[in-house]
């Protein structure tokens, strides 16, 4: 079998991974970037809205406000000395990005300009601040490709179409590289680093209707899970409030920035009902949630009562085409219907996973050893969607999470220099964990049981399963039920079998491989969810419907061995008071 | 519905062959890659094809349609005409059924440097950039590199290797463009000769194809004249 060698191996190239890598290459570092798609297609690509930062470039604005809106929108279950290096760090992760290139929209001054997004107020809670810096709406674009076109000019060493299988350790656990495979030829290789980074994304495909991407599998998240680290806090997955109905497809916060407002059933502007003062620019969980209840409450939008309007034809077209052209084109692609004109029928649609595997704030991994919570992992890190830090708790607020990889992805690079001048030498890996990987990749190799289930039918059951069983609002019955049928649906995976054994550009093993990924992903999504017995952030529970910090302030983690552990919230910031839990009112 | 697909897979075709597929109970709405998703799901698995966002925005999985280069995602299957024909991009070597090798076409966008080149110190806020010099930038950065264009284009077709072709040579407008970069002579420099730039023939394919209806001859045109500006 083939080997590599190189100081770090980077998993994933969305916004991430690239931050990373670009921060090693230009430290004259060696590293590999392994991705399933070319990095372009990461799935940062699709990020709309934009960034937050505190430039105060349109309102008045400094960090300890969005530092202060972060932890109120996490709803006190985000780790505060993450959230404080996250928000003092974010100006300059902007400014890094526009020298780098990104097309940042611009005010007449001739600086970056700034939109209002949800959850954000100046002065501790007080008026709405426009902190989320934007290139109209197509920021992740911007930013994936600008630091795609950087790492082009630090000459990163790219694995374009490679499938990362599983991490590979040696006999004391030290991770020291990966099992990966050329997805055009099938051949197998050993990527040897002296420290590798997970940054592989989330895993929205868990749900039937998602405005993510189909590559977001949770590659990461389920590699971790085999190698032993629990996942923390997955049962707070972020639902957008406006996904097209019925759909999917993403319409940026940045509609409602905007101007845009949700119209219900009767053509009441339904938000000033649930948050009299933030309206229609409340955190996420809070949208989705009032939407939600609308519709069912039969004052939905449609024949079938089924979605609420977002309005915007009164912004005009001349704002809408200058600030919001790409939905437009969406709408006009997908729905027949130009907003300028026409609202927009939307609904809840999974987003974003906010737990993850579980790092500090210089994205080292830690794992609870012993009576110490949080351990790091030898030579593991982990960067943007697939960490949690945690600078999201319980629910995101948006344009946070383009800060998070950015701010998160150069931390760990960072932090990774300095490893690596400490640790000169590849170790040893263990032969039993090479084999352990290539059992999981050859699995597929058999045709399995004659009577052995296809791959697309357990992932469709599975996705609707957890459709069914895991939304917006959730209750002890439906999550019972969800566990029992997630667990059998894993039971079932482990027969199931593919027919193309072709070794060419195999997209049949490739699903496979991701289905196994997701349902690690479900497994800590959906036990995790049916344990926490309270309602907070995006977890809404009708059976408990009260914040119960008494017992539930901590994190959730779940590992495949020994099911559901616990550890405490970093309440204490790096340097300022800490915010203490407070009703969430907006 | 019907469908006849490129196939081939060199690990057991002799040579390619188009096959045929029928679906039911076509949605409303729905488009090519939704139907090839069920292609590969319900009828054939080893049907292969590159995909992602499935909104046009990540470039996975342009494709000849029907004759044309487009995105499966955001082709509406009720407007082809049937059998709907799909094959992979033109020009390129096949990996396998609908998947070719992009890369010439990654390489000829890596040769016009594609990244913003500045050569002062940097400040410690952001270069400062008017909304009307941002606005040239519109029709050029939005590009998500699907091949589309060059893949269409006839003078990219013969010269892969000495024609950047309109993708790249629309990311080298994208930077001449931008009132932050200055290496614009060398960028231009970069561009003499007979066959980088001016193998275009303006004959315009790119412009007819591009999903994102974004104009590389016009980015090609606006280069030549900074070029005769510039040699004055």
């Amino acid at each position: 079998m083939k080997r590599r060698q190189f100081d770090t191996l980077i998993i994933g190239a969305g916004g991430g991974g690239l931050r990373a890598a670009l921060q090693l290459s230009n430290a004259d570092t060696s590293v590999a970037v392994v991705s399933k798609v070319f990095p372009t297609r990461s799935h940062t690509v699709a990020a709309q809205g934009g960034m937050n930062a505190a430039l105060s470039n349109v309102t008045q604005d400094n960090w300890h406000w969005h530092m202060f809106d972060t932890v109120k929108g996490s709803d006190y279950l985000g780790d505060q000395d993450a959230i404080e290096y996250m928000c003092r760090a974010a100006p300059k992760a902007v400014y890094e990005l526009e020298h780098f290139g990104v097309p940042f929209s611009r005010l007449d001054n001739g600086s970056i300009y700034q939109r209002p997004f949800g959850g954000q107020s100046q002065n501790f809670g007080g008026d709405q601040a426009a902190r989320t810096c934007a290139a109209a709406d197509r920021t992740g674009h911007a930013i994936l490709h600008s630091l795609y076109q950087q790492n082009i000019h630090a000459k990163t060493h790219f694995f374009d179409e490679y499938f990362a299988v599983d991490l590979l350790k040696d006999e004391e656990g030290h991770v020291l590289g990966a099992l990966v495979f050329n997805i055009h030829d099938g051949e197998i290789i050993v990527i040897e680093a002296k420290t590798t980074l997970l940054a592989t994304g989330g895993a929205g495909q868990l749900f039937r209707t998602t405005t993510n991407a189909l590559i977001n599998t949770g590659d990461g998240l389920g590699m971790a899970l085999r190698a032993g680290i629990p996942l923390q806090d997955m049962e707070f997955f972020q639902f957008h409030p406006t996904g097209i109905a019925g759909r999917g497809m993403l319409i940026t916060e940045g509609a409602r920035g905007e101007g845009g407002y949700l119209v219900n059933g009767d053509g009441e502007r339904l938000m000033e009902r649930y948050a009299p003062k933030a309206k229609d620019l409340a955190s996420r969980d809070v949208v989705s949630r009032a939407i939600a209840t609308e519709v069912r409450d039969g004052r939905g939008c449609g024949p079938n009562k089924d979605h609420v309007m977002l309005k915007l034809d009164h912004l005009g077209e001349a704002v809408i085409q200058k600030r919001l052209p790409g939905i437009r084109q969406t709408c006009i692609t997908f729905l027949g219907i130009d907003p300028a004109e026409t609202p927009i029928p939307v609904f809840p649609t999974a987003h974003y996973t906010m737990g993850g595997i579980p790092t500090n704030r210089y994205g080292q991994v830690v794992v609870p050893v012993k009576d110490t919570p949080e351990e790091p992992v030898f030579g593991l890190y982990a960067a943007g969607e697939c960490a949690c830090v945690s600078v999201h708790g319980a629910n995101r607020l948006g344009g946070n999470s383009l800060l998070d990889i950015l701010v998160f992805g150069r931390a760990a690079a960072n932090h990774i220099i300095e490893h690596l001048a400490e640790n000169r030498y590849h170790l040893t890996m263990d032969e039993n964990s090479i084999d352990k990987a290539m059992e999981n990749l050859q699995r597929w190799d058999q045709k399995g049981k004659t009577d052995g289930e296809s791959v697309s039918q357990l992932r469709d059951e599975l996705k609707a399963v957890m459709e069914e069983h895991c939304s917006v609002f959730r209750n002890e019955d439906v999550l019972k039920q969800g566990v029992e049928k997630v667990e059998q649906l894993a039971r079932r995976l482990k027969d199931a079998r593919i027919d193309d054994q072709s070794s060419v550009f195999n997209t049949a093993k490739v699903e496979a491989l991701e289905l196994d990924n997701l349902m690690c992903c479900a497994l800590a999504t959906i036990h995790s969810a049916y344990a926490r017995t309270e309602s907070r952030g995006a977890h809404s529970r009708m059976d408990y419907t009260e914040r119960d910090d008494k017992h539930w302030m901590r994190h959730s983690l779940y590992s495949l061995e020994s099911g559901l552990d616990y550890k405490p919230v970093r309440t204490k910031p790096m340097s300022v008071d800490s915010f203490p839990p407070k009703p969430r009112v907006y | 519905m019907k469908f006849k697909v490129y196939r081939y897979n060199p690990d057991v075709d002799a040579k390619p062959y188009m096959q045929d597929y029928e679906l039911e109970d076509i949605e409303p709405g729905m488009m090519l890659l939704a139907a090839l998703l069920r292609i590969k799901d319900e009828l054939d698995e080893t049907l292969s094809f590159r995909r992602s966002c499935g909104e046009g925005v990540c470039g996975s999985d342009g494709m000849n349609i029907n004759g044309t280069n487009g995105l499966a995602c955001i082709s509406p299957v009720a407007e082809l005409k049937q059998p709907i024909e799909v094959r992979p991009l033109p020009g390129q070597p096949v990996v396998r059924d609908l998947i070719v090798d992009m890369d010439q076409f990654y390489q000829q966008y890596r040769a016009v440097k594609p990244y913003l080149i500045v050569k002062d110190p940097m400040p410690e806020v952001e270069l400062p950039q008017t909304p009307e010099q941002r606005e040239k930038l519109d029709g050029l950065y939005e590009c998500i590199l699907c091949g589309c264009c060059s893949t269409a284009c006839p003078s990219f077709w013969w010269n892969p290797d000495k024609f950047l072709g309109p993708a790249a040579l629309l990311q080298a407008s994208r930077f001449i463009e931008d009132s932050r970069d200055q290496a614009l002579d060398e960028r231009l420099a970069d561009l003499e000769g007979p066959f980088k730039l001016f193998r275009c023939h303006t004959i315009m394919n790119c412009v007819q194809v591009c999903p994102k209806g974004l104009n590389p001859t016009k980015a090609i045109g606006d280069i030549k004249k900074k070029m005769v500006t510039r040699s004055l």
